[in-house]
This record gives structure tokens, C-alpha cells and sequence, in this order.
């Protein structure tokens, strides 16, 4: 009991010595726990929403689709770069489904097609859906403006409204017909836009962002009869709901036969989810990211924290400490900092979770409030305890093994010899001899030097690919899916920027608190102030330029591998030079006021102290 | 070998530390004129200023009134660049604690200054080895400095105070980290340095290094208190006269 006292106390009394190390700390990981809860925090969020759709309109359990011949690509009224179909389809082909077992009711089969729409100068791609008057049993849209369809009128879904800005009264063309807005409604039985039913059944090899629109059969019909190609949607209820994916895959059509899709109610909750998915992904790779320049940064942290205690494990050791003591303490001092900031980063990660769970107008109802699962809580608490102590580790271990005469004497640590890089220097100018034999000192710094620049133009460029490829198909007009992540990942690249340039200013900071005896000698022996602190600069720069590189395909890579099966989409080449050299800028601009200011001390009050 | 001509020369030199109550006056108001080819020593308790004046001296610290000339270039209000240029060609210093960089042998050490002051690799290289060849460490020098005694390291950090053929070299408690026997090797080496014209300032503790002086100047509360001439010099009889036994 009195071991693990003095155990604690020597840890409080030396966090509360250093106040500043041990609040950057706290930040660096509170800001990786933070990013990480949010991104679990939004699993199933947007069930709710889903499921109060589905009962205020009667959503189906299932939906069946027979693809209908289409005529040639680039037809009147048919989306560019539409293949053409196998087979015909005909609403005979799914009207046998009516009487399958476990079906309680149906509505259709209803015709729709792709077709364009016209309104106040924008042209977009929607699936028009033929429906009648009256009400359906099953899928009859909610609708939340005007009224259901009529002659000579169209009803458009609220989030395809909202974003293209109409409104009931308005005039706009389908496939060229002009047609009264008659109202705005709401479905479960379609993804919400920007998905739509071209989630479902899109005959294009990359969809676009399309609408959805209802009017009356005869204006499908009419509009087909301008060369698009229809198609039938038979909404099925089901004795079991639960049932439904086992339904779809029991009835799939014989191949050969006219191409029969079943889209159970889940895919399309599972579509519906995919908005807030694409934040996940984004937050949880945010999240790794900034995990992993964390390590970096709390790595030289600590690493100078230590070099900065070498008496007092001098004294811990003399007064008879052992080296796992010594380790133990420092690493008790970082896992209590992670815990509070694991907790905190918990704390807010919950609350901010909700401003990112909008369904947009597609649905009715409001999602539930996010959750923390024991599996997000044990995640976080994980990482943030890992990364205190995978970067406290090699400093403890580092200072227990520590002779206790030479950490008494606060010996420096004798660096690594490197004689081909000093053979080599002798050959440079003086800024890039003592850049060089600076990095030969501090490897492994320069490492995570290189390790923090190369993470956070990775992180960089794979939110410029996902903004290259996210961005919408219909220029002009809102897009929920990429407005949300052109936020998101605004609010994530600020995140990683400052923690890059704050890991930067440490590593600077560090090296030239390291290098402040060798500095000084330098500058006794003749060098300026200046030369020195150009090495300063250029030995924190020499290993960004590789590490910079690198993180361009790599981003690239990162963001491929996270959009499997999207097609490898590479940022325009002036973004990517922009990253580049920014990154060497910043780089540049941070470590030029550490290095100054080491190399601004009178050499003669060093010297003295060494 | 010595000039009467002064190499250097401090008119009311002054450095304080502090204000108030708390004011410490380091060197207060030095005068010393140094000749060419002349040995400097310069004695006093620990705390009285000698390694303070030897850093206004070198220009590693600005003094706080007075002026400094070398070679007639008053450098007490040179800027920090031109002070570390004249640091680079004309101030050579030799520090009580070596200061030889670790991963650095005993040749990279003493060709460092000369890199610095932008010489080829290829003359610097040649100038450290001349250099390891007249303190005789020639067979030493792809040595680390963890490899060589005290003696050997100071040996070292002189030829490496030479290497830009320095105007004067400023050495700060050469021998304060040395026994008797590597006392001896760095007076050897001064001696062979006085003969052949370098001028030098010694700060010691130590009365023997003081005896090979040409001048012994005593220091006490920042100030010069004393002043001995040492006409009789110790050509040839340094071992006699520090009485360690004869060569």
C-alpha cells in the first residue's frame, strides 16, 4: 500500500510540476477519443426515423422490379451511359408474386422509368414512378405538401424537392412534358435522395445522384412512349417482416428468364443508413489518424520529458528506486492523463454525435439519440490508453535502464555514430552538415518526424479523393451526402492540421532543446546564429520531403481501400502539388521559431552548464 | 617570440548579471592588453569573473559597458554574425570540460571548425591531421573521444582551437579536469604553442599552468588585483618547474 502511495504521489507531484506537458497530453488523445466515439456513436441511428416512415406510409416488406427493355443509350429521356438490358420485362413476370405464401398484401405492379427533370434551369436525372389516384394498400407516400397525384400534376420526394428548391405550384418538364408540382411527399419504399431509386435498380455502371417523382400511369406511359424504357415495381407486405430477406432470395427469378430484382425493406433502411455511414467511415478513419499522430507527438513528448528528468531518476535510483519503479511511475503519470482523456473524449464525442445524425428531409421523424455501446467505451479506452502506453514505453524503459551515477551527473546520452553521414556532410554547406549530423543524432525522432508528416498528407489527400468522388452528379443543386462530408472532413482535416503542427512544434522544440549543447559548441566554434538554426529547420525538412511524397499515393491507396468498389479517383494534380509543398511550408515556418529561439542563447551560458 | 604590439585589449570592460538588490558584477572594469605571441594567465577563486571575461573575450557574451578590440577590431559591438565570423577565423577556445562531440572521432572533431568557416572537406581533413600530428595524436585520430584519456581529449580540443590558425586561443581551466600526468601533456602542448608565437589566455586554478605563463594576472570580485611578469619563462624546464621530474 505505501509502495503504490509513493508510486502515485511522485507521479501527481511531477504532473502537477509540468502542467503544460501534461495538458498537451490530454489534448492530443481527448482529440483522437473524441473523433473515435463519434464515429461508433453513430451506428443504428437512423433506425428510427427509418421505421416511422415505413408505418406512416405502409412501407413494403418488399419490393419487386422487372427491368424493361431499354432502347439505346442516350435515347430521349434515358440517362447517359445506360447499358441495354437482356430481356423485356413485363409486369406479368412479377404479378405471380402477388400469391406467393407469406404475402398479405400488395400494390402494383406500378411502371416507372428514367427519365430528366427541368426546373428553373437545372437538369437532373429522376426515376418517375406511374402511380393511381387512389390510395395503396401498400407504399402510399406521406404526403407532407399539397396532395397525392393527379392529372397533369407530379408529386416529388421532400428530399429531392428540398434540394433542387420546389415547391408545390411550381412548373417543371419531365422527359420534356410540362407538369404542375401538385405536392411533396415521403417514402420507405425507396432510399432518400441523393441515393433514390437508382439504388435499387440503376441500369448505369456509375449511378447518379437521381430524384424520385410519382404522376399518374398514363404520364409514365406517355413519357415511355418518347423511347425510355419501362420498367414494373410490385410493393409486397409480408405475414413476417423479419422474413423478408429469406423471401427476396427464395423468389429471384430462373436465369434466363426476364430479369426479377427483390430488394427486402432492410436494404433500403440499409441505403437510407448509408448517409450516415459515409461520416463514419470518415470519422473512424479521422479517428485512426489522429490516434496515430498522437502516438507520434506524445512519443517526443515524453522522450523529452525523460531527457529532462535524468537527475531525478538519478535520485530515484540513488535512494534505492528500482528501474521498473522509475518506468512504472512515468507510465502512471500517462495512463492517468489517457484514462481523463479516453472519459472526456467519451463524454464529448456523445454529445457531438447528434448535430451529425440529420436523415435530411428524405424521412419523417427524428433519429433516437446515439449510444454508447460497453464495446465503443472499451475501443476508446483502449486506444487512448495504448497510445500513452506504446509511447511511454521505450523513454521508461530507456530511463530505468539509465546508470544512476551518469543520470545523477545528467550525463547526455552519447548519440549514435554514423560515419558515412559525417563523411558525407563535410562535403555541404554548413546549414545542411549540421542538419544532417543533427538527424544522425536523433534517428528515431526524425522518424516520427517523417511518420507525422506522412500521416496527415495521407489523411490529406484521401479527403481530397472522397471530396473528388463524393461531390454530387447534379451540379447546382444541394447534395445532403456531399454537403455532410464536405463539413465533416473540413472539421477533420482542421483536426489533423493543428495536431500535425502541433506534433511539428514538439519535435522542433525537442530537437532543439536536444541539440542546445552541440548548438552552442557550433556557434563557439564559428557558426552563426543563423546557420544553426537553418540546420535546426533543415533537419526537421529533410525527412518531411520523402514522408510528404509518400503520403500522396498513399492517401490515394487509403481512400481507395476504404470505398471498395468505387473507382480509383485521384485529385486533381494541383491539389496534390499544393498539399506537397504546403506541408513542407508548414514544416518549415513551425520549426523556424523553435530553432530560433534555441539558437538565440549565449552559447557561453550552455557551455557552462554542460 | 612576443610582440610588444597588443593583439588584444579591453578598456573598462564591465558585466553584470541581475538588477537591484540582486546586481552581480562579473568583471568590473578590466583593462588588458595582450601582446602577440604572449601567455596570459589568469587566476582567482572560483567566482571572481575569469570565465566570464574569458567569454567577453571570445565573444560569446556582450559586455554590459567597455570595449573589446582584437587585432585593432573593436568586437564589443560587432553584430552576432560578424562575432561568430570572428569566432570562426580569430578566437580559438579550449573548455575545461573538452566539449568534444561524442559521435564524432578525434579528426572530425578537429576539422569541424574549418567545415564551418566553409572549407573544402578535403583541406579541412588535411589541416586536422597536421594538427593531430603536432599535439601527437596523430595515431589517435579515428579515435572516439570515449577512447581517449583526459589528457589525450584536451589534446584534441587544442588542435581543434587551431584549426583556422586562430589570432589568439582563449582556454578556460584546461587542465581542471586532469591528473597530474595529462597536466603535464597539455603544458607540453602550450609550451610547444608559446614557441612557436600563438598567443593564449589561460583562466586556471592552477598555480603550475599559471608558472609557464609569460604574465600572471590575479583576479578577485571581477576585478585585476595583481599583475606579475614572468621574465624567467619555462623554455625547456616545465617538468622541473611543476615539479612532476624532469623530461
Amino acid at each position: 500500500m505505501g509502495r503504490l502511495l509513493l508510486l502515485w504521489r511522485l507521479a501527481a507531484r511531477d504532473l502537477r510540476r509540468h502542467p503544460v506537458e501534461a495538458v498537451m497530453v490530454f489534448l492530443v488523445i481527448a482529440a483522437a477519443a473524441t473523433t473515435l466515439t463519434v464515429s461508433f456513436a453513430l451506428n443504428g441511428v437512423t433506425s428510427n426515423p427509418y421505421q416511422q416512415t415505413r408505418s406512416a406510409t405502409a412501407g413494403p416488406d418488399v419490393i419487386a422490379d422487372v427491368i424493361g427493355a431499354a432502347p439505346a443509350a442516350g435515347s430521349r429521356g434515358q440517362p447517359a451511359g445506360a447499358p441495354a438490358t437482356q430481356a423485356a420485362g413485363t409486369p406479368a413476370a412479377i404479378a405471380s408474386l402477388t400469391g406467393a405464401p407469406g404475402v398479405t398484401a400488395h400494390s402494383g405492379p406500378y411502371p416507372y422509368l428514367y427519365s430528366t427533370i427541368r426546373f428553373h434551369g437545372h437538369r437532373v436525372d429522376v426515376v418517375a414512378e406511374g402511380r393511381d389516384q387512389a390510395p395503396a394498400p401498400v407504399d402510399q407516400p406521406e404526403v407532407t405538401q399539397g396532395s397525392w397525384v393527379r392529372p397533369g400534376g407530379v408529386v416529388i420526394a421532400r428530399g429531392f424537392a428540398d434540394a433542387l428548391g420546389v415547391h408545390v405550384g411550381d412548373q417543371a418538364r419531365i422527359g420534356g412534358q410540362p407538369l404542375r408540382v401538385v405536392g411533396i411527399a415521403v417514402t420507405a419504399a425507396v432510399p432518400a435522395y441523393p441515393s433514390s431509386l437508382c439504388h435499387l435498380a440503376c441500369p448505369m455502371a456509375v449511378p447518379p445522384d437521381m430524384g424520385l417523382v410519382w404522376l399518374m400511369r398514363s404520364a409514365a406511359h406517355q413519357l415511355a412512349g418518347q423511347g425510355s424504357a419501362i420498367s414494373y415495381l410490385l410493393n409486397l407486405k409480408l405475414a413476417s417482416p423479419a422474413d423478408a430477406p429469406a423471401f427476396a432470395a427464395a423468389h429471384r427469378g430462373p436465369p434466363g428468364a426476364a430479369p426479377v430484382l427483390l430488394y427486402p425493406w432492410q436494404s433500403i433502411r440499409g441505403a437510407d443508413d448509408a448517409l450516415i455511414q459515409i461520416e463514419q467511415v470518415a470519422l473512424q478513419f479521422g479517428g485512426w489518424l489522429l490516434g496515430l499522430l498522437a502516438l507520434a507527438g506524445l512519443a517526443v513528448l515524453v522522450g523529452r520529458r525523460m531527457t529532462e528528468q535524468t537527475r531525478r531518476v538519478g535520485l530515484l535510483k540513488a535512494v534505492g528506486a528500482t528501474p521498473a519503479t522509475v518506468a512504472v511511475v512515468l507510465l502512471i503519470e500517462h495512463l492517468v492523463l489517457a484514462a481523463v482523456a479516453a472519459a472526456t473524449g467519451l463524454l464529448a464525442g456523445w454529445s457531438l454525435a447528434p448535430l451529425l445524425t440529420s436523415t435530411g428531409a428524405g424521412l419523417v421523424g427524428s433519429p433516437g439519440a446515439p449510444s454508447l455501446s460497453p464495446s465503443t467505451v472499451l475501443v476508446v479506452a483502449a486506444v487512448a490508453l495504448g497510445v500513452a502506453a506504446v509511447s511511454s514505453l521505450v523513454p521508461a524503459v530507456r530511463a530505468a535502464r539509465t546508470s544512476t551515477v551518469s543520470a545523477l551527473a545528467d550525463a547526455p546520452r552519447v548519440p549514435p555514430r554514423r560515419p558515412l553521414v559525417i563523411a558525407l556532410s563535410a562535403r555541404l554547406p554548413v546549414p545542411l552538415l549540421l542538419a544532417l549530423r543533427q538527424l544522425s543524432r536523433r534517428p528515431r525522432r526524425a522518424l516520427l518526424n517523417a511518420f507525422s508528416v506522412a500521416v496527415t498528407v495521407i489523411g490529406i489527400v484521401a479527403i481530397l479523393a472522397s471530396y473528388a468522388r463524393t461531390s454530387g452528379t447534379n451540379p447546382g443543386i444541394s447534395n445532403l451526402r456531399a454537403d455532410r462530408l464536405d463539413e465533416l472532413t473540413a472539421i477533420i482535416t482542421v483536426m489533423l492540421a493543428i495536431l500535425a503542427a502541433v506534433n511539428t512544434t514538439f519535435i522542433a522544440w525537442a530537437t532543439a532543446a536536444d541539440a542546445r549543447f552541440s548548438s552552442a559548441l557550433e556557434r563557439a566554434l564559428g557558426a552563426t546564429a543563423s546557420q544553426v538554426a537553418a540546420g535546426l529547420s533543415t533537419a526537421a525538412l529533410l525527412p518531411a520531403v520523402p514522408a510528404a511524397l509518400a503520403g500522396i499515393p498513399l492517401g490515394v491507396e487509403v481512400y481507395h481501400l476504404l470505398a471498395p468498389g468505387q473507382p480509383l479517383t485521384v485529385p486533381p494534380a494541383w491539389q496534390l502539388a499544393a498539399v506537397f509543398f504546403l506541408s513542407l511550408l508548414a514544416v518549415t515556418a513551425l520549426t523556424g521559431v523553435p530553432s530560433r529561439l534555441g539558437a538565440r542563447r549565449p552559447p557561453a551560458e550552455i557551455l557552462q552548464e554542460a | 617570440m612576443t610582440s610588444t604590439a597588443p593583439v588584444l585589449q579591453t578598456a573598462g570592460l564591465c558585466k553584470t548579471f541581475g538588477t537591484g538588490a540582486a546586481l552581480v558584477r562579473a568583471v568590473d572594469g578590466v583593462d588588458l592588453d595582450v601582446a602577440t605571441g604572449e601567455i596570459v594567465a589568469i587566476m582567482g577563486p572560483s567566482g571572481c569573473g575569469k570565465s566570464t571575461l574569458l567569454h567577453l573575450l571570445g565573444g560569446l557574451e556582450r559586455p554590459t559597458s567597455g570595449t573589446i578590440e582584437l587585432a585593432g577590431r573593436r568586437i564589443s559591438e560587432l553584430s552576432e554574425r560578424s562575432l561568430a565570423r570572428l569566432r570562426r577565423e580569430a578566437i580559438g577556445f579550449v573548455f575545461q570540460g573538452f566539449h568534444l562531440m561524442d559521435e564524432l572521432t578525434a579528426v572530425e572533431n578537429v576539422e569541424l571548425p574549418a567545415l564551418l568557416a566553409g572549407r573544402s572537406a578535403h583541406a579541412a581533413r588535411a589541416r586536422a591531421t597536421e594538427l593531430l600530428e603536432q599535439v601527437g595524436l596523430a595515431d589517435r585520430a579515428g579515435f572516439w573521444p570515449a577512447a581517449l584519456s583526459g589528457g589525450q581529449r584536451q589534446r584534441v580540443a587544442v588542435a581543434r582551437a587551431l584549426s583556422n590558425r586562430p589570432l589568439i586561443v582563449l582556454a578556460d581551466e584546461p587542465t581542471g579536469n586532469l591528473d597530474s600526468a595529462a597536466t603535464v601533456e597539455v603544458l607540453r602542448l602550450f609550451e610547444a604553442l608559446h614557441e612557436a608565437g600563438q598567443t593564449l589566455v589561460i583562466v586556471t586554478h592552477d598555480s603550475r599552468i599559471a608558472a609557464t605563463a609569460d604574465r600572471l594576472i590575479s583576479m578577485r570580485d571581477g576585478g585585476f588585483i595583481d599583475e606579475t611578469r614572468m621574465t624567467g619563462g619555462t623554455r625547456g624546464d616545465l617538468g622541473r618547474l611543476v615539479g612532476l621530474g624532469g623530461q
